[in-house]
C-alpha cells in the first residue's frame, strides 16, 4: 500500500484524540501499524522524545518521523494515503474551510464544555457546563440539519464526522458518571440519529474508547484539576 | 495585483487575526475590498457572515463567508493554489509540522501573552510571562529546524507559520510598550533567531502592506486603556 512504510501510533485507550486518528487510519484501510499504548501518568522515553513540546498522545511516527496534534495527523493521513480508501477532507476548498471551521468549533466549544462537566468544583458550575455542552450539540445539530445528509461529510463519513464522533464516548461516560443528560435525543434528534449511525460505521470498528476506561481516566484528571484549583 | 475574484475582508485594522488574513492576501498578491467594521456596534453584514462567533476576520469570496483566521489562510492558499507563493508546502510531513506550530501559536503563545499582559493578579501575569517565554523558546527551536535561522518558518520563503506569527507582531509590540515592564518579547539574547526573523519579516513588501503601524497600535491601546479607566472611575463615583 502506498506510503505505509514503518508506522507507529503512540496512543492512550481513553483518548478521544487517539480514537480520531485511528478512525482516520480505518477510513484509509491502513491497519498494519504498531499501536503502542502509553501510560499518561508515567510517560515513556519514546513519548517524551516524539512529542517533547506537549508530551501528549496521539503521536504518529511514520518512517521514524513523528507528527503530533490530532487534526494535523488526520490531515497527514488523508494526504499520504490520498488514493487509498475514501477521502477524509473534501476536495473543494470552500467545503474544506467549512469542515475546518466546525472542527475548530467542536474542539473548542464542545470539548471545553464537557471537560468542564468533569472538573466542576460545585453543582452550580457543573449545571452551567451541562448547559454549555447541550448548546454546543444544538449547534452541531443545526449543521447536520443544514446539510441534510446521513453524515456531516455527506453520504459517508469524513473529517467532521470523526472530529465530532470521537467525543461521543466521553459524552456517554460523563452522562453516566454525573447522572446528567448531555446528548438529549428529544432536543437533538438529528444529532442523536447521526451518533447512532456513526457508531455502526466501519471507521469506528475497534477504536472507540470503552466508557469504563474513559470514566477511570477522567476521574484521575478530575482529581488533578481539583487539586490544582485548591492550590490557587 | 492579480484580480481577487470578488474578495471582501471584514475586519478591524488593529486585530492581529485580521492582519494574518491581510498578510496571506498580500503575499499572494490578491486584491480585495477591505470592509472596516465597528465591533461595538456589529453590522448586519458581520452578524450574517459569522453568526456563530460574531467575530472578525471574515473573508467573503464570491459572497461565501469563511471564518477563523488560520482556516481563512488555508482557504486562500487552496483556492488560489495557482498563485505563488504556496503558503503550505506540498510535502505532507512539512504540512503537518506547519499545522502543528500554527496550532501551538494559537493555543500557547497567544493565550500566555494575554495572561502576561492582562492577567488579573501579579501572580497571574508572572505565570503568563513564564509560559510566554517557554512558547517563544519552542518557536525558536522550530525556526532553527525549518531554515537554520536563515530564512522563514516556511523555509526560503514565507509560509503558514510565518503568517500566523507575523500577524501578531504589531499587537505584541504594543503590548510590550504598554506593559511598561521593560520585558522584550523577541529578545535577541533569549531567542536570537526569532528576533532576527521579526526584522526580516517586517522588511517584506507584504508585511509592510498588512501590518498596522506600531505607533498607531500603541495609541490605540492607550485610548482603550483610558476608556476602561474612565468606566471604572465613573462607576466608583
Amino acid at each position: 500500500m502506498a506510503g505505509e512504510g514503518d508506522l507507529k501510533l503512540l496512543g492512550g485507550d481513553a483518548s478521544q484524540f487517539v480514537a480520531r486518528v485511528r478512525m482516520a487510519l480505518n477510513i484509509k484501510g491502513v491497519c498494519s501499524y504498531e499501536y503502542i499504548e502509553q501510560d499518561l501518568f508515567n510517560k515513556s522515553e519514546l513519548l517524551l522524545e516524539s512529542n517533547p513540546v506537549h508530551k501528549k498522545v496521539p503521536v504518529l511516527i511514520h518512517n521514524g518521523k513523528p507528527i503530533a496534534e490530532s487534526l494535523a495527523i488526520v490531515q497527514y493521513v488523508d494526504e499520504v494515503w490520498d488514493t487509498a480508501g475514501a477521502p477524509i477532507l473534501p476536495a473543494d476548498p470552500y467545503q474544506r474551510a467549512v469542515a475546518r471551521f466546525w472542527a475548530a468549533y467542536t474542539d473548542d466549544k464542545l470539548l471545553r464544555a464537557y471537560i468542564g462537566v468533569n472538573v466542576a468544583a460545585t453543582e452550580e458550575e457543573r449545571a452551567e457546563k451541562v448547559k454549555d455542552t447541550v448548546a454546543a450539540i444544538s449547534q452541531l445539530e443545526a449543521v447536520l440539519a443544514d446539510g441534510g445528509k446521513a453524515f456531516f461529510a455527506g453520504d459517508s463519513v469524513g473529517y467532521l464526522d470523526i472530529v465530532v464522533g470521537c467525543h461521543l464516548s466521553w459524552l456517554e461516560a460523563f452522562s453516566k458518571m454525573y447522572g446528567v443528560v448531555l446528548l438529549d435525543a428529544a432536543k437533538s434528534p438529528i444529532f442523536a440519529a447521526w451518533a447512532a449511525r456513526f457508531g455502526e460505521t466501519e471507521a469506528v470498528k475497534g477504536v472507540v474508547p470503552e466508557t469504563d476506561t474513559v470514566a477511570e481516566y477522567a476521574k484521575k484528571r478530575r482529581a488533578e484539576a481539583l487539586a490544582a484549583k485548591r492550590k490557587n | 495585483m492579480a484580480a481577487g475574484d470578488d474578495l471582501k475582508l471584514i475586519g478591524v485594522w488593529a486585530s492581529p487575526f485580521v492582519v494574518r488574513v491581510k498578510l496571506a492576501l498580500s503575499f499572494k498578491g490578491l486584491s480585495y475590498e477591505n470592509v472596516e467594521v465597528d465591533l461595538t456596534s456589529k453590522s448586519e453584514l458581520l452578524l450574517s457572515s459569522n453568526p456563530v462567533h460574531k467575530k472578525v476576520p471574515v473573508l467573503l469570496h464570491k459572497e461565501k463567508p469563511i471564518c477563523e483566521s488560520m482556516v481563512i489562510v488555508q482557504y486562500i492558499d487552496e483556492a488560489f493554489a495557482g498563485t505563488s507563493p504556496s503558503l503550505l508546502s506540498s510535502e505532507p510531513h512539512e504540512r503537518a509540522v506547519a499545522r502543528f506550530w500554527a496550532a501551538y501559536i494559537d493555543d500557547k503563545l497567544v493565550a500566555s501573552c494575554i495572561q502576561s499582559f492582562r492577567g488579573k493578579t501579579e501572580e497571574d501575569k508572572s505565570e503568563g510571562t513564564k509560559q510566554m517565554f517557554t512558547a517563544l523558546e519552542n518557536l525558536e527551536g522550530a525556526l532553527k529546524e525549518s531554515c537554520n535561522g536563515e530564512g522563514y518558518f516556511g523555509g526560503e520563503s514565507v509560509g503558514f507559520v510565518d503568517v500566523s506569527l507575523g500577524g501578531l507582531l504589531s499587537w505584541l509590540n504594543a503590548a510590550e510598550v504598554m506593559s511598561g515592564t521593560g520585558i522584550k518579547i523577541f529578545d535577541p539574547i533569549k531567542t536570537p533567531l526569532l528576533a532576527a526573523w521579526t526584522e526580516r519579516f517586517r522588511e517584506l513588501d507584504g508585511a509592510k502592506e498588512a501590518l498596522p503601524d506600531n505607533d498607531m497600535m500603541v495609541e490605540f491601546a492607550r485610548k482603550r486603556q483610558a476608556q476602561a479607566a474612565a468606566v471604572v472611575a465613573a462607576s466608583e463615583n
